[in-house]
């Protein structure tokens, strides 16, 4: 064991872990930060959006020096059936301003930017170090972590669980329930690579414009899920992302799922002659508000994908782990200076602080959603197929009268869903928007 | 008299080759975005001396010569126990060759040599990047060191009698072999296997101050025979090889005997490059 101790342990170089750590080091805490992957974002899913906000919070001149691929200024969203799709973009010259609100980026290198702020900031931080347990007293106090190197115990005051979307550690700890299959999705997603001047050509951008697709409809057989595509500098990231629990059911295979996604008519001819570069499958918490664990204890607290801060609707998640870590480290540096003890009655503020930003305020907004999304798959095979259906027989021209398309079209949807069923569909999801 | 062995291990930061990408439309090597690793077959060379520490006492140094970013691998490399660093940098290494390489690196090593002195020098077989294979012999030569290429293990070091032996691999089998010290090891890949540092190990490695060195400091006076001026060297094109046949053949013939398939075949392939011989001998096997 190191005779050495720190005021505060941070496990996981995500988001959420830089961004305590980095909060921490400023406050002048003697900080240990641990990462299993060979250097930061080496674990983490390639090919992201990332919200500006919640980094010029930490950061403010994050423009200046973060690996950025392009800024984001149309936004497409999807329906499809399998040959066609409906859709809404929205594209605007007001989102190519000084400060853009919204980029893609590469995780690796930003994650890789982002722990280089953090070491920067006075923070230790060790890589292809796995934390394996937690250190607890007598009383069940948390006391600091073990790791699986030689010699690998190290305590601290309190530590910070950024550990992801698996949370195996307050797991292990019994400090949490076991994430639940219909509480995370398991995502597929590809780096393809193409020259910049063919992503540019293809989707009407210049300089770093960017957009980003977001699709939902039947291309996950009928699974609750969705599909993306998001323009990078000289790459594009294609992916799909459906519940562990419809997987398990449906015995579809997820890499299946993304070919098929790739070869829809609506996505192939924006991925034509792109290169593979890189095939990544990772989790994402979706079970919302309901799904959020005990979120401190005595001498720790959860942050990021650990703690199901994943907003699935809008497809944020970085920008809550970002928060919930800074919000984290905040706590634990205010009570530092306030010469308090790390225990749970302390920490509470943490919940307090999460609770009035928008984080829990969002999932709280959406609570009722997942569970809606879980048990009405029709959401993602009927609708977009009434609304494909509608669209064709609107916009073909074939010699029936406007009078007899309108009544086909209503007559689809009546045929599909039943008035109550219709009534009760917008009802349950008027309910989960609220 | 015996403290222990001093021992520089050289290592180079290099390009994960097997994560370059040639630009498809440009057929030029996009360096942008690979990650850069310790050259593989340092890692040898490092668990060799780091073995030889815990055997018979002394201190491992790592040196590189690189731009700053090439601390990482000095750190990397305490993270598995070195117990010491040198960062070689300076603006005038840039563009080395092997030559200009191994004249800087010999620099470092006899201001090392100096405060106490080196017992073995360890480089690597050779580096991904290169492939020269032509650096550790070079710091051997202008050292006046002996040295022992391409070994396989070292049984003993007498520190005393200043006496090692090492197995070198040789065409069809191993040489045993003894020399004196100091002497220069070029350690073959897959001869160990690099141990894991302790937590203490990577905590230190990560606060390390690392030593760093500029040409002056490494007591360079002529800084000509540096970098891009002192490489006789000169890259004049870099390019990806056109693929070297379109696609295979299919031979039908599922009643022919395998002679005849044989001898079409090399009918097909001389027809094809008149510059191939045109007898073949054929392989009795088949006739
Ligand atoms: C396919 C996909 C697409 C996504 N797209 C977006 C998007 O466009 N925009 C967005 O905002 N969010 C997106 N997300 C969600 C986003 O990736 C996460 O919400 C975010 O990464 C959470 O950050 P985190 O720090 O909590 O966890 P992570 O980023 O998962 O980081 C956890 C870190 O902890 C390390 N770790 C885990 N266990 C241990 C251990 N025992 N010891 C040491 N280290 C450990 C891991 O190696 C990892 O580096 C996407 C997710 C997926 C799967």
């Amino acid at each position: 064991m190191t005779t050495e101790h720190f005021d505060a342990i941070v496990v996981g170089a995500g988001p959420a872990g830089n961004s305590a750590t980095l909060t921490l080091a400023r406050g002048g805490l003697k900080v240990l930060q641990i990462e299993r992957g060979e250097y930061p974002g080496a674990k983490n899913v390639q090919g992201a959006v990332l919200y500006a906000d919640a980094v010029e919070k930490l950061i403010p001149d994050f423009r200046d020096s973060a690996p950025l691929e392009r800024h984001i200024i149309e936004q497409r969203i999807w329906m499809l059936d399998d040959t066609s799709y409906v859709g809404s973009h929205f594209r605007s010259d007001n989102f190519n301003e000084d400060k853009p609100n919204r980029y893609t980026i590469l995780r690796a290198q930003f994650d890789k930017w982002f722990n280089k702020k953090v070491k920067e900031a006075g923070a230790l931080v060790i890589c292809e170090t796995t934390v394996t347990g937690l250190l607890r007293d007598k009383k069940g106090r948390v006391t600091g972590v073990t790791t699986d190197r030689d010699q690998g115990e190290v305590t601290a005051d309190v530590v910070v669980l950024a550990d992801g979307v698996n949370a195996v550690l307050g797991t292990r700890a019994g400090l949490r329930p076991e994430v639940r299959p219909k509480d995370v999705a398991l995502g597929v997603k590809e780096t393809m690579f193409l020259p910049r001047e063919t992503i540019d050509a293809r989707f009407n951008l210049k300089g770093n414009e960017g957009v980003v697709i977001e699709a939902a409809g039947t291309i996950t057989a009928g699974m609750t899920g969705t599909g993306f595509l998001y323009t990078n500098g000289d790459s594009l990231s294609v992916g799909i992302g459906c519940l562990i629990s419809d997987f398990a059911e449906s015995g579809v295979r997820p890499y299946d799922l993304l070919e098929r996604f790739k070869r829809h008519p609506a996505i192939a001819p924006l991925i034509e002659g792109a290169e593979v570069k890189e095939y990544v499958a990772h989790m994402l918490p979706e079970g919302g508000y309901e799904a959020v664990p005990p979120l401190y204890g005595d001498g720790w607290v959860v942050a990021g994908d650990s703690a199901q801060f994943l907003n699935a609707m809008h497809r944020e998640g970085s920008n809550l782990a970002m928060t919930s870590g800074r919000l984290a480290g905040e706590t634990i540096v205010a009570a530092k200076k306030a010469g308090k003890k790390m225990s749970a009655k302390t920490l509470k503020a943490y919940r307090a602080a999460l609770d009035d930003s928008f984080v829990l305020k969002d999932l709280k907004k959406y609570r009722r959603l997942p569970k809606v999304l879980e048990t009405n798959k029709h959401f993602f095979t009927e609708y977009p197929r009434l609304l494909t259906h509608a669209a064709e027989t609107w916009l073909r021209v074939d010699g029936v009268t406007k009078r007899e398309k309108e009544r086909d079209i209503v007559s689809a949807f009546r045929h599909r869903r039943r008035l109550s069923g219709l009534v009760s569909d917008m009802f349950k999801m008027g309910r989960a928007w609220r | 008299m015996s403290q222990g062995l001093t021992m520089v291990v050289c290592i180079k930061q290099v390009p994960d080759s097997a994560q370059i990408r040639v630009h498809p439309v440009t057929n030029t090597i996009m360096r942008q975005g690979v990650p850069t690793i310790i050259n593989p077959y340092d890692l040898f060379a490092l668990e060799q001396a780091l073995a030889l520490r815990d055997q018979l006492g002394g201190t491992v140094t790592v040196l590189t010569m690189g731009p700053q970013m090439a601390e990482t691998s000095l750190r990397k490399a305490m993270g598995h126990g070195a117990d010491r660093a040198i960062l070689l940098t300076d603006r005038f290494f840039a563009g080395s060759d092997t030559l200009a390489t191994s004249f800087a690196l010999s620099a470092a090593i006899g201001k090392i040599n100096a405060e106490t002195p080196v017992d073995v020098v360890f480089t690597g077989k050779q580096t991904i990047d290169g492939d020269t294979a032509q650096v550790g012999p070079g710091i051997a030569r202008r050292m006046g060191l002996n040295q022992l290429t391409y070994v396989s293990a070292i049984p003993a070091i007498d520190k005393a009698a200043g006496e090692i032996t090492a197995h070198r691999r040789a065409e069809g089998g191993v040489q045993v072999l003894k020399t004196k010290l100091p002497c220069l090891v070029t350690m073959l890949e897959g001869t160990n296997e690099l141990r894991r540092g302790s937590l203490p190990d990577v905590l230190r490695a990560e606060r390390a101050e690392i030593t760093t060195w500029n040409a002056k400091d490494a007591g360079i006076e002529d800084v000509t025979k540096c970098g891009l001026k002192g490489s006789p060297t000169k890259v004049s094109k870099v390019f990806a090889p056109k693929p070297r046949s379109e696609r295979a053949a299919m031979i039908e013939g599922a009643d022919a005997t395998p002679a005849a398939i044989a001898a079409a075949a090399v009918e097909t392939l001389v027809a094809a490059d008149p510059a191939l011989p045109g007898v073949i001998t054929r392989p009795s096997a088949l006739a």
